[in-house]
């Protein structure tokens, strides 16, 4: 093995080690493998930002604009199954985490490269067969496929669409076995458990949904297409099923599936918080643990999605108080990055200004979950705008303003290229801007009572809803203007260091971008992680020595 | 470079890589076990809320197959532990005869289970319009026998799996040098063969026996 620093060979790093589309179609290089998914995802994200345009642009008028009231559903399903099963779910995990996780921990790849990429086809294919079901005619059962609306009443492509997302969990486990495997078997020497990033106790617990909530999503529906297609009553009231047991189901997975579209975000947000701070993370030990616990909590609340569904009271008033308990950990989390920020010197580079968007967004999230958690306020606002507005503020204003944040972070080390800092920032105050104009309406018009999923409204609620439409419109410019300028700093981007940002962790100590091999030598790791004084002093020292070479 | 992995991939030692692809098989199995288990939570519920119809169906199975295949089964992976043994011990030759007689018990297992199939399609009681059971209780026994399908059909597709990777263990032991980890894939290869048979051994009871009399 060569001991030349490989950052003398940026035309060996992995992007440009083998050009040919066969390399890259094979690769089982972790790094490429998250390029193939930011790019998959990257479509998926714009067919389903589609789908929301066309949603606003129908309520700017009363009696709606463009479409008929059957389009409309199958739009507001099409916009919710692509951004929840093609990008939210997998967003994250697939990119940051595949690209990241073995630099963090000082290893060359995952543990399995050839199940990586296994699980990037896998995905492939479900997208296929989700958006053939859906420009064949689409479905109008909205992203959950209840029973009966997905059984007696649907008449689009129920079975194209669930047998992709049933072939997408595979893949979502594919990646969380991967994760999981490689955070405990391939974390390089002198690399403990509480001496990894907190990105990586992020991914462990998001992992951990994914191996254990996934399959029941799968068997679910496995039965659901099985009663499809022969007519027996699994769910299906009309042939003696049970929809509510659908339901109990689906959302076993699907409210840890919310952890899923939310933790990987908050772990990008702890990296960002403490390089931009230049300061531990406050309260390390917690924030680590309280990713585990809100997946933990996370499989024991699925009941209060059905408090109007006709469950029983004591099931409703346990499901509640669990509820109420996930928002302990949530807090830790955000009182800690308040805590890590407070007294620091804060750099407003583009990166951090999406992880306070982050931080601000998702506590009014939070805060509003706890509306919707507790029974007597539920009864009120379920089935409205008011849920709406609620869980766009946890996905959106938290998870994508975390991916986006993650994206401009990570960029110079993924591309070996600087994004222009100027433009980065103004996105990420237009990103804030249009999507706090976006949903905050919501807020009010739910609490007002206009139920979700209608094509119509009635006149009152029109100015709200002119609001929102033009808060898209400007979320529709802010999110294209990183498209452009990422593409346009892939070729004219200011050439990137190694470490830009100043940032610790074992990502930062390889090459912009890395070698295929990630480290020329196994690193050792020696103290814990976010050790700022310890990179200053070697830094000192690097500068004093620099004038006598 | 004798006991190193491929220098490309994230092992520093073959004894690393070989330890590691265990613990990821027993993660899946993990995942595998939900997979099954929500299966078997949905039939318990419908056991029990439409138990009139359910045992009529369960009583329409054949205990006969069911009961000479469950022994099958339980004989084939026995049989596998011993090449796990051998193994170990670097008998190849006593661990391929082992695995490839485990293998032939599976396939004899999935012709009498094909058989049983073929049999229940003949006697209408694949749910659909002329299903066999009729009266008060054939919503619930098409109800079972959707499960019952659904389930065995699910488990005979890892059996199938199990199979081919069993002959791609047999395989690779032919060639001149099968690779260190050859060892080590036999041992995962059990695991999975175990966890189809320990399937079974639930599927079992809660197909031809609960509610039988
Ligand atoms: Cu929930």
């Amino acid at each position: 093995m060569t001991e030349t620093p490989a950052s003398l060979f940026p035309e060996r790093s992995y992007l440009w080690q083998d050009g040919t589309l066969r390399s890259w179609l094979l690769t089982t290089d972790h790094k490429r493998i998250a390029l193939l998914y930011l790019v998959t995802i990257t479509v998926f994200f714009a067919t389903g930002s589609i789908g929301a345009a066309l949603i606003r642009l129908q309520l700017i008028e009363p009696g709606g604009m463009i479409l008929s009231d059957e389009t409309y559903s199958r739009m507001f399903t099409m916009h919710g199954i692509v951004m929840v099963w093609l990008f939210l779910v997998p967003s994250i995990p697939v990119t940051f985490g595949n690209f990241l996780v073995p630099l963090m921990l000082g290893a060359r790849d995952l543990a399995f490269p050839r199940l990586n990429l296994l699980s990037w086809y896998l995905f492939v294919a479900s997208g296929l067969l989700v958006l053939y079901g859906l420009f064949r005619g689409g479905l109008e059962t909205g992203w959950t496929f209840y029973t009966p609306l997905s059984t007696d009443y649907t008449q689009g492509r129920v079975l194209p669409v669930v047998a992709g997302v049933f072939l997408s969990g595979f893949s979502s486990i594919a990646t969380g076995v991967n994760i999981i495997v490689s955070i405990h078997q391939l974390r390089a020497p002198g690399m403990t458990w509480y001496r990894m990033p907190l990105m990586l106790w992020a991914l462990y617990a998001t992992s951990v949904i994914f191996v254990l909530a996934t399959p029941v999503l799968s068997i679910t529906l496995l039965l659901l297409a099985f009663e499809h297609i022969f007519r027996v009553g699994v769910f299906d009231p009309a042939l003696g099923g049970d929809p509510l047991l659908f339901q109990h189901l689906f959302w076993f997975y699907s409210h840890p599936a919310v952890y899923i579209m939310i933790l990987p975000g908050m772990g990008v947000v702890s990296e960002i918080v403490s390089t931009f701070c230049h300061k531990p993370i406050f309260g390390y030990r917690f924030v680590a643990w309280s990713s585990i616990s809100i997946a933990a909590i996370g499989f024991l609340v699925w009941g209060h999605h059905m408090f109007v569904a006709g469950t029983s009271l004591y099931a409703a008033i346990v499901f509640s108080m669990l509820s109420f308990l996930v928002s302990v950990p949530s807090a830790i989390k955000v009182f800690n990055w308040l805590g890590t920020m407070h007294g620091g010197s804060i750099r407003l580079d583009a990166p951090m200004l999406y992880a306070m968007g982050f931080i601000g967004l998702f506590t009014v999230g939070g805060l509003t979950g706890l509306f919707l958690a507790s029974l007597a306020s539920d009864v009120h606002l379920t089935q409205t705008y008011f849920v709406v507005a609620h869980f766009h503020y946890i996905m959106v204003g938290g998870m994508v303003s975390a991916y986006f944040g993650g994206l401009h972070y990570w960029w110079p080390k993924i591309t070996g290229r600087m994004y222009p800092e100027m433009w980065g920032r103004i996105a990420a105050a237009l990103i804030f801007f249009g999507f706090n104009l976006t949903f905050f309406p919501q807020f009010i018009l739910g609490y007002e009572g206009m139920p979700r999923r209608y094509a119509t409204y009635p006149e009152q609620f029109q100015v709200l809803n002119v609001l929102s439409s033009a808060g898209a419109s400007i979320l529709a410019v802010a999110y294209v203007l990183p498209l452009v300028y990422f593409t346009w700093s892939l070729f004219k981007g200011a050439r990137a260091p190694g470490n830009p940002w100043a940032a610790t962790g074992l990502e930062w100590q390889t090459s912009s971008p890395p070698p295929t091999e990630n480290f020329a030598r196994t690193p050792e790791v020696t103290s814990g992680p976010y050790d700022y004084a310890t990179l200053d002093r070697l830094n000192r020292t690097a500068a004093e020595e620099a004038p006598h070479v | 470079m004798s006991d190193a992995a491929d220098p490309h991939g994230p092992y520093e030692t073959l004894r690393h890589q070989e330890e590691t692809t265990i613990a990821g098989m027993w993660l899946f199995l993990a995942s595998e076990s939900l997979l099954f288990g929500g299966l078997f939570l949905v039939s318990l519920i419908y056991a029990h809320t439409r138990a009139n119809g359910w045992a009529a169906g369960v009583r329409h199975t054949d205990l006969v197959i069911g009961g000479v295949n469950t022994v099958i089964l339980i004989t084939s992976s026995a049989i596998y532990t011993l090449a796990v043994e051998a193994a170990r011990q670097d008998h190849k030759r006593r661990a391929v005869q082992a695995a490839m007689t485990a293998a032939a018990l599976g396939l004899v297992f999935l012709l009498l289970k094909a058989f049983e199939w073929s049999k229940e399609f003949k006697e209408h009681l694949f749910p659909g319009t002329h299903f066999a059971i009729t009266g008060a209780d054939a919503g619930g026994a098409q109800l079972f026998y959707s499960f019952y399908f659904l389930a065995t059909f699910l488990h005979a597709v890892h059996m199938i799996v199990g199979t081919g990777l069993i002959a791609w263990i047999c395989l690779r032991a032919g060639k001149v040098n099968p690779g260190k980890s050859w060892n080590t894939s036999v041992e995962i290869v059990g695991l999975y063969w175990s966890f189809v048979d320990l399937v079974w051994m639930i599927l079992f009871p809660v197909l031809y026996l609960v509610g039988r009399t």
